[in-house]
Formats: structure tokens, C-alpha cells, sequence
């Protein structure tokens, strides 16, 4: 096996230095019932040329073709990654390196990940951003759990029916077993959660909105956070599509307490869905309550500036059992990945990405109306918006999939059963004008 | 003379990012706009977010100088206790960047992602073939969030008896992340201790295990690279309780193809993929930690399955017990493709083989270090040893110094401080990837930094000269927080 260095000499004089007959003597201090009778029973390995086969074998079942076309996003989105991402961020040193223990020998990663919090707390207009979290829903997540541990008489956390539906179960998921409850907040007609609603609600601990919101529509949050304050609890915003943010007012300057975001759009792959990128960021008042590793500036011996991981004692090497989290691994590499898409785009790079995507979204909207499809809303939106589809087009839809490599949106009825025939549909700047009209043509045929 | 990796050289200084921008630079070659410009209402539109502006050959000089800054495992030895340092296969990310995985939608739907549901299903059969359980989830997104999904079964669990329990046991061998973990689903941690001989030892279990406890928490082997040779009557003591066995395979490194944790009275394990099964650890992520449990546990895995019926894959939501979702979608699927890469080329031999030779190493370090450092538990050990700084007190000289040093000769120091059960731990995990060279020359290095304890103190406590920066100073970054520029 080619990764194994070891010859049948160095074995030999390796096991003489420890003093074992053989490879299996080392295990002689493990007692026999305790080991395997049998092997593990898994295919007899691959040369790399059986392996690549194989993998492009699997590969090719998926429809993911190089030039298919997604209209779909729903908390995955595809935008162009410019080549130099993939050829920086497989820089082995930032690669095969692990968490920056040693600082002296880790001021890449460390320089590197201080940058990205800096950009994402310009990106999101917040005083604190963390090194990263898992993605969007884990990040949203802990930010429920940090109003929910602060607020001593209130157990119950206010999530908008409008957050991304997995998201929302995994903030179900986290907070049951420590005996804490979620409740929804409906949406309007407008598309939109209903802040009215959230008024009349009691024993709240927090409240947590979407924008662009699952439907794709920018949220009043201003609106949010006035109830908020009313409340004296803390307001959470979340995202799923971070390039909305070159264009839309930030959550900093709406009032956010704590923001929980995905960043796969930063230049970073669908992949199945994952790993993506989880933002997370706080207004100072939340520093020590936000989880996960924190990148601060210092200086060394001699005097010159340096970065190392810091306020560590919220973490679970230090406090254990009181820790904020158990979070240890993060997506560290894939925030890496997302300062260097920022550092590329730039401030007029991010504007115009996030214009071109709103721009396309509206053409390809009109388009669909062009071609018996309904607008469920009339909301302003980002890169998403709701379509109410005319009869027929599900089977249709799956042709297109099957036949042209076309992704004509996604059913909404699995996750809001009232909305029968109501397809998300998503715009980025790699759909060209022509995409749309050949969509527009394929649909109608 | 052993000749050291370590020397100097030419690196470069490189500023902050928004220190070189210079407006009007972009460097994103930008899409024509080729449909009409539809502005978005004003009291929507924010200020642009204040970004650097940069040409192409700035931003990549930036992150070339600054990878030059970092070391890796493909630059050198690295080995870092508990964290399963091995070399990173190169083809594992080839397989992984194939558009038709690097470039699948997670909701394009089972039957047009057929090939990443049947690679799903793959992995995790290979898994639980190798830990010998029944069943696997993937979706846990590193090995702390493995551990929140298997302690939140076995909360599941007991609220699906009837009866939550409110307590933990975790030895003082655990991973750091266990008591946090725990935390989470609301159990209290009791803290144990190990025996002399530094395993857990049955009386110790079970004159706390009592029906209020959901079970208890073992990392084996366990974080002094022992093997816990008394699991089984431990399981038992905790099973005849009601309670549950967590096991934290983040070093199953040391035992593929010797020890099946799902036969020896584990019920529910965590994986670190990025450690026993080569994926990179990407300077702290993203990992990925699997779950494996048998059949007790089974009917509790997070949502959703994948599952098998005839030649085709789905995914199932439909499970009354599950303890629900605990990632947007599916887990880091494209550390999965890696890890399956790597099961792949090893077969169940190659993996075996690793165990065998990863033991090797750590033996064969602890053989030849012995005398030089000193030992706390001088007996055979897995895949990791742990020495600690005794001998070098009376020089005034600890483990940081040491591992400061280390740097200097050109190899990653090992993890320090931890476990906490031995004081000033300087814990060496090789791992089967490195060459019989490659360890004599880290030997040759912590005999002369040894020396140097000894004869030459100064040089070690002002240590490394040769990296980048010298100590840093962690007291004022804490106190005075600055977390962005």
C-alpha cells in the first residue's frame, strides 16, 4: 500500500527496539475475547486507476453534468467560482494543517481566518464574527440556545415559519432535550412572517427571522426588532444566501443581536449540500456567550504583531461542562475559502454579483408569467421567488431534469402542504438571458 | 548525525488584506449583464459592504506568502496526539472535485442523485462493517457533533422508556468534548478517575452507576493510548443499570480490523472521519463524524436515511423515534467522498496493516524515548504514548519549552497539556504514515532538545528562533479582545 512506508526490515528492527515477536504481539495486552474472530468484510482495494473509474462512475448518477442549469436554490446556491479559489485553498500548508495550536508555525491559517472575520462582520454590519460554524442551521441553532440560557423565566423561542424548514428542525432537535419549546410564527399573505403574530406571543426568550426568507422575500426586520426591544429579548437573523448581502441593508444596521448565516455562496461548492459554511456573528454585548474559536491580535516576544486563538475559556478544552458548546472542528477551510472569494470580488465585485442576481431572478420571474405561471407573492425579493405553476408541470419538471439537465425549480408542497402547485424558483449569475428564454420554451412546449 | 529538517529561509512579510487594496481593483473577471437592470426599492439597498479592492495577482500572492507561514502534515511530521495527523491522500480530493459530486444540488431529488445516495449507502455499510455495528448515520458534521448525536439518542432513549435519567459518567481519560456534549442533553457529568495502571477500572463504575445515570462515556483506546481491557465488565455494570455505553472512536486508528467496538458492549460510537479515515483537517475543519450504533439505538438516528430497495437509493424521513435532523441536509458530503476514497484504496487489509504499523510507531517512540522523557504509565500503548516533562524540572524546563523547540528542528510538537490526568502530558501520536527515518529523526530531536534542557536551558526558553514569530503572547490577546481590523 503506497501509504505505508514501512519495508519488512524496519519492521523487524522497529519491533526489536520494542521488544515484540511480532506485529500481532502488540496487541497482546488487549484480551482475546475482546478481539475480532472475524475481518472486515468489506471490497479487496483499488489501484488509483480502478478507483477513478469507479468514482466517475458514481459520479455520472448524479445529474450534475457541466453545463446543467439550476433554477434552484433553497439554502444551496450555484455561483461561479473564479479559478483561483480552487487552486489557492488546496495550498497544502492551509490543507493538512490542523487547529492553530502552535501559533508561531500557524500564522497562515491564523492571518487568514482574522481576515475573514473582519470581512464578514463588514459583510453583515456586526461587531464580532466567529472562525466558523457548521452551516447555517447549527449556527442558528446555538444562537437560539444563547437566548434561551440568557432568559431565566422564558423557555420558549420564536422561530418564523418562514426560516428554512431544515433549519428549523435542527433548532428543534437542539433545544428539546434541555426541556426548551419552539413556536412558529405564521406568514402572511404577503409572503412574509407575521410580526402582529409575534406580538401577541408569551413567554418568549428570543425570536429568530429569516431574510431573504425561505420564499426568497427581504423581511421587514426593522419591524422585528422594535417587538424585539418591546420584549427585552434578544432578536436572531438568519440566511441562507450571503451574496444578498452586497446588495440588501446589512443586519447590524436593522438591529440584529445575533446573525446566523450560510456561506456556501462565497465561493464554495454545492457539494451535496454540504460542507457548506456557517456564519456566525454578534453585537459585542454577546462576545463570551458566542460559540466556537475566536481569531485576536497580539503580539510575539520580540514585539511583532501575530494572531492566536483567544478568550478560549468559553470553550470545552477549558470550562468542560460549562462550556457555551461542544463545538471543537469547524469548517475552518472553507472559511478560509470564503476570504479569498471576498478578497476577489472586492466592494464593486460583490455589488454587481448580487445586482446581476436580483436583475436575472426579475427576467426569469417575468419570463414564467409570460408562460402561464402565477407570482404567489408580490414581495420584493432577492434571487428567490414563489411561482404558482400551471397544471401538468410537475411531470414536466422531472422531464426536464431527466432529458436537459435543467433544474426548473423546487416543489414547495413538501414543506408547506397549503401550497399546492407553488414552486421556489432561483436566478444567480451563472443563468444567462438565454437560459432563461430556453427554459421559457421548453416549458411551454 | 541524523541530519534535522528544520533550517531558515527566505519568507515573506505580507500585510493585511484591506492594507494592499487600492480602489477601482477587482479581481473577479465579472459577468456581462445581459437582461435589463431592475433596482431593488432604496430603503432595502444598503452601502456596499466595505471589501478590498485587489487585482488577481494580489490576492493570490496573499495567500501563497501566507500558506508559506503554516505548516502542514505534507510539510512535515505532525504528531499531534488524539488528532490522528496522516497523510491526506492526494487522489481522495480529486475524486471529491468531479462535478458530478463537487457539483450536485443537495435537493435535486433521490432518483437524479443516485450516485451520491449509493455512495452514502457504501460508506456507511464499510463503516459498520470495520466498527462491527448495525447501522450508521452520516450526517454529523465533526466528531463534537457526533457526540451531540449520540448522547441525544441515548437521552431519546430513556424518554422513550419512560424515564429520563439526569446523570453521566465520564473518566477523567475522555476527550475534552465529552462533558460539553453531555451538557447539551442536560445530563450532569461524574467525573471518575483510571486506575494506577491508567484504565478505567470496574469497581470504580460501578460504585456510581445507579438507575438516575444514562451511562456512561469512554474514549478507548483512551486519551493515555491505553486500551480499556475491562469494557466489557464495564458495559455490563452499566447495562444491568439500564444505562448506555458511548464510545468516542476518535482513536479507532489503533484498532481496525483487531477490535469491532459493537461487539465488546459499545452502543453507540462516533467516528472522526478526518482522523482514522485520512480526509484533511483543513487548519480546523470541516471534519465529519459518522455514528454507529446498533440495535438498541438504531430506530433513533437523525433523519434523513439512506436507504436500499432493490437497485435504487432514498432517503426516508418516516421514523417515529429519530431524535430529528441535526444538519441542513445531509452531513459534509464531500468528506464522505474522501473517506470512502480512502476505505477504498486500503481495503480491509491496507486498514488492518495501518492499525498494526500506527501501533508500531507509538511503540516504538515510547521504546526510544524512555529514559529521555519520563513515562506516568510505563506499559504498552496504542496508537499514542504520552511522556511529560519530570525529568526536565530541575532544569526549570517544561513541555511548552520543549515543544517550543521542537518547532525549530522542523517538526510539528505533539499535543501538550492534555490529558489532563498527567501533568505537563507531552502526548506523541505518529501515525502509520510516517517512515522508520522520519521517527528517528523526531528521536534524534527530543534526545537533543533533551541535551539542550540540560546544558543550554536559555535556548529552549526563548524558543523557536527560527519560525516566523516567536512566542506569542495569549494573555493579552485575551484580555484585550481585537477580533477584526
Amino acid at each position: 500500500m503506497r501509504y505505508l512506508p514501512h519495508t519488512q526490515d524496519d519492521i523487524e528492527s522497529m519491533l526489536k527496539v520494542t521488544g515484540h515477536a511480532s506485529l500481532d504481539d502488540l496487541f497482546a495486552g488487549i484480551p482475546d475475547h475482546l478481539k475480532t474472530k472475524q475481518g472486515i468484510d468489506i471490497p479487496e482495494s483499488l489501484s488509483e486507476w480502478e478507483l477513478n473509474a469507479h468514482m466517475e462512475q458514481l459520479a455520472s448518477l448524479n445529474i450534475a453534468c457541466k453545463d446543467y442549469k439550476c433554477f434552484l436554490g433553497a439554502g444551496s446556491y450555484d455561483h461561479y467560482i473564479p479559478a483561483i479559489i480552487p487552486y489557492l485553498i488546496s495550498r497544502s500548508e492551509f490543507m493538512t494543517a490542523y487547529t492553530p495550536y502552535q501559533p508561531e508555525v500557524s500564522q497562515g491559517t491564523l492571518q487568514g481566518i482574522y481576515e475573514f472575520q473582519t470581512m464578514i462582520t463588514e459583510l453583515l454590519g456586526m461587531d464580532i464574527a466567529t472562525a466558523s460554524h457548521y452551516d447555517c442551521g447549527t449556527a442558528l441553532a446555538e444562537a437560539c440556545l444563547i437566548a434561551l440560557r440568557k432568559n431565566h423565566t422564558d423557555n420558549k423561542i420564536a422561530v418564523s415559519s418562514l426560516v428554512h424548514p431544515s433549519h428549523r428542525q435542527i433548532i428543534q432537535t437542539y433545544i428539546h432535550p434541555a426541556g426548551y419549546e419552539m413556536v412558529e410564527i405564521p406568514y402572511t399573505k404577503e409572503g412574509l412572517t407575521d410580526v402582529v403574530a409575534l406580538e401577541k406571543m408569551e413567554g418568549i426568550a428570543g425570536v429568530a427571522v429569516q431574510s431573504p426568507n425561505f420564499f426568497g422575500n427581504i423581511e421587514d426586520l426593522k419591524a422585528f426588532k422594535t417587538t424585539a426591544d418591546t420584549k427585552n429579548i434578544l432578536f436572531i437573523m438568519s440566511f441562507t444566501e450571503a451574496l444578498a448581502y452586497g446588495l440588501l441593508k446589512n443586519p447590524g444596521s436593522l438591529g440584529a443581536d445575533l446573525v446566523a448565516g450560510e456561506g456556501q455562496s462565497l465561493g464554495i461548492a454545492k457539494s451535496f449540500g454540504g460542507p457548506g459554511l456557517g456564519l456566525l456573528a454578534g453585537t459585542q454585548k454577546q462576545m463570551r456567550n458566542l460559540p466556537g474559536r475566536l481569531i485576536g491580535k497580539t503580539k510575539d516576544a520580540n514585539g511583532a504583531d501575530g494572531f492566536v486563538l483567544t478568550l478560549a475559556t468559553r470553550e470545552q478544552h477549558i470550562r468542560r461542562e460549562k462550556a457555551s458548546s461542544n463545538i471543537c472542528s469547524n469548517n475552518g477551510l472553507n472559511a478560509m475559502t470564503a476570504a479569498m472569494y471576498l478578497a476577489t470580488v472586492g466592494k464593486t465585485g460583490i455589488r454587481e454579483i448580487a445586482l446581476q442576481n436580483h436583475d436575472k431572478a426579475e427576467y426569469l420571474k417575468k419570463s414564467l408569467m409570460n408562460s402561464d405561471f402565477t407570482p404567489a407573492f408580490s414581495t420584493p425579493f432577492f434571487n428567490e421567488f414563489v411561482m404558482k405553476a400551471p397544471d401538468g408541470f410537475e411531470k414536466k419538471r422531472k422531464a426536464l431534469i431527466q432529458d436537459k439537465c435543467i433544474f426548473a425549480g423546487m416543489n414547495l408542497e413538501p414543506y408547506y402542504p397549503e401550497l399546492k402547485q407553488h414552486y421556489l424558483f432561483c436566478a444567480t449569475e451563472t443563468i444567462s438571458k438565454c437560459d432563461i428564454d430556453h427554459l421559457v420554451k421548453e416549458v411551454q412546449s | 548525525m541524523i541530519q534535522q529538517p528544520g533550517t531558515s529561509g527566505l519568507i515573506f512579510n505580507e500585510p493585511m488584506l484591506w492594507e494592499k487594496s487600492r480602489m477601482g481593483r477587482c479581481a473577479m473577471s465579472l459577468p456581462k449583464r445581459d437582461v435589463e437592470r431592475k433596482p431593488l426599492e432604496a430603503d432595502l439597498t444598503g452601502d456596499e459592504p466595505n471589501l478590498p479592492e485587489l487585482s488577481e495577482l494580489d490576492v493570490v500572492r496573499h495567500y501563497t506568502r501566507l500558506s508559506q507561514w503554516n505548516f502542514g502534515v505534507d510539510s512535515g511530521m505532525y504528531p499531534l496526539g488524539s488528532c490522528t495527523m496522516k497523510y491526506n491522500p492526494k487522489t481522495n480530493e480529486v475524486q471529491a472535485a468531479r462535478q458530478g459530486f463537487a457539483g450536485a444540488h443537495p435537493l435535486s431529488g433521490d432518483e437524479f442523485s443516485q450516485g451520491a445516495l449509493k455512495l452514502m449507502y457504501n460508506l456507511e455499510q464499510s463503516l459498520a462493517k470495520i466498527t462491527g455495528f448495525q447501522a450508521v448515520t452520516l450526517q454529523p458534521a465533526a466528531g463534537a457533533h457526533g457526540e451531540f448525536c449520540g448522547m441525544l439518542m441515548i437521552h431519546a432513549y430513556h424518554a422513550k422508556k419512560g424515564r429520563q435519567r439526569s446523570k453521566i459518567i465520564i473518566p477523567d481519560t475522555a476527550h475534552g468534548t465529552n462533558p460539553a456534549s453531555a451538557s447539551l442533553c442536560g445530563y450532569e457529568s461524574v467525573n471518575i478517575k483510571s486506575g494506577p495502571d491508567g484504565i478505567l477500572e470496574p469497581e470504580t463504575v460501578s460504585a456510581v452507576m445507579d438507575e438516575d445515570t444514562a451511562g456512561i462515556m469512554v474514549t478507548n483506546p483512551n486519551t493515555l493510548g491505553l486500551f480499556e481491557s475491562n469494557i466489557k465488565e464495564i458495559a455490563e455494570i452499566v447495562h444491568s443499570k439500564g444505562g448506555l455505553v458511548y464510545g468516542d472512536g476518535a482513536n479507532m486508528n489503533a484498532i481496525m480490523g483487531i477490535v469491532k467496538p459493537g461487539e465488546i458492549g459499545i452502543d453507540v460510537l462516533h467516528l472522526n472521519l478526518h482522523k482514522t479515515f485520512s480526509t484533511p483537517h483543513g487548519g480546523g475543519g470541516p471534519g465529519s463524524g459518522p455514528v454507529a450504533v446498533g440495535k438498541t439505538l438504531e430506530p433513533f438516528l437523525p433523519v434523513p436515511r439512506v436507504i436500499k430497495a432493490f437497485d435504487t437509493y432514498k432517503f426516508i424521513t418516516d421514523s417515529p423515534d429519530t431524535i430529528g435532523r441535526i444538519h441542513t441536509f445531509y452531513g459534509h458530503f464531500g468528506i464522505m467522498v474522501r473517506a470512502y476514497a480512502y476505505i477504498l484504496s486500503m481495503g480491509a487489509e491496507g486498514l488492518a496493516d495501518a492499525s498494526k504499523l500506527a501501533v508500531l510507531n507509538a511503540n516504538y517512540v515510547k521504546a526510544s524515548l524512555k529514559g529521555i522523557l519520563n513515562l506516568p504509565y510505563d506499559k504498552p500503548c496504542m496508537h499514542e504514548c504520552v511522556f511529560n516533562d519530570k525529568f526536565q524540572k530541575e532544569y526549570h524546563i517544561t513541555t511548552m519549552d520543549m515543544a517550543k523547540r521542537l518547532l525549530d528542528y522542523g517538526f510539528h510538537p505533539p499535543t501538550v497539556y492534555f490529558p489532563l490526568v498527567v501533568d505537563g502530558a507531552f502526548m506523541v501520536e505518529p501515525t502509520e504514515t510516517e517512515s522508520k527515518e522520519n521517527i528517528d529523526q523526531f528521536i534524534q530531536a527530543v534526545k537533543s532538545i533533551a541535551l539542550e534542557a540540560k546544558n543550554d536551558p536559555e535556548k529552549l526558553k526563548k524558543a523557536p528562533h527560527l519560525a516566523k514569530l516567536t512566542r506569542l503572547d495569549e494573555v493579552m490577546a485575551a484580555r484585550k479582545p481585537c477580533l477584526k481590523g
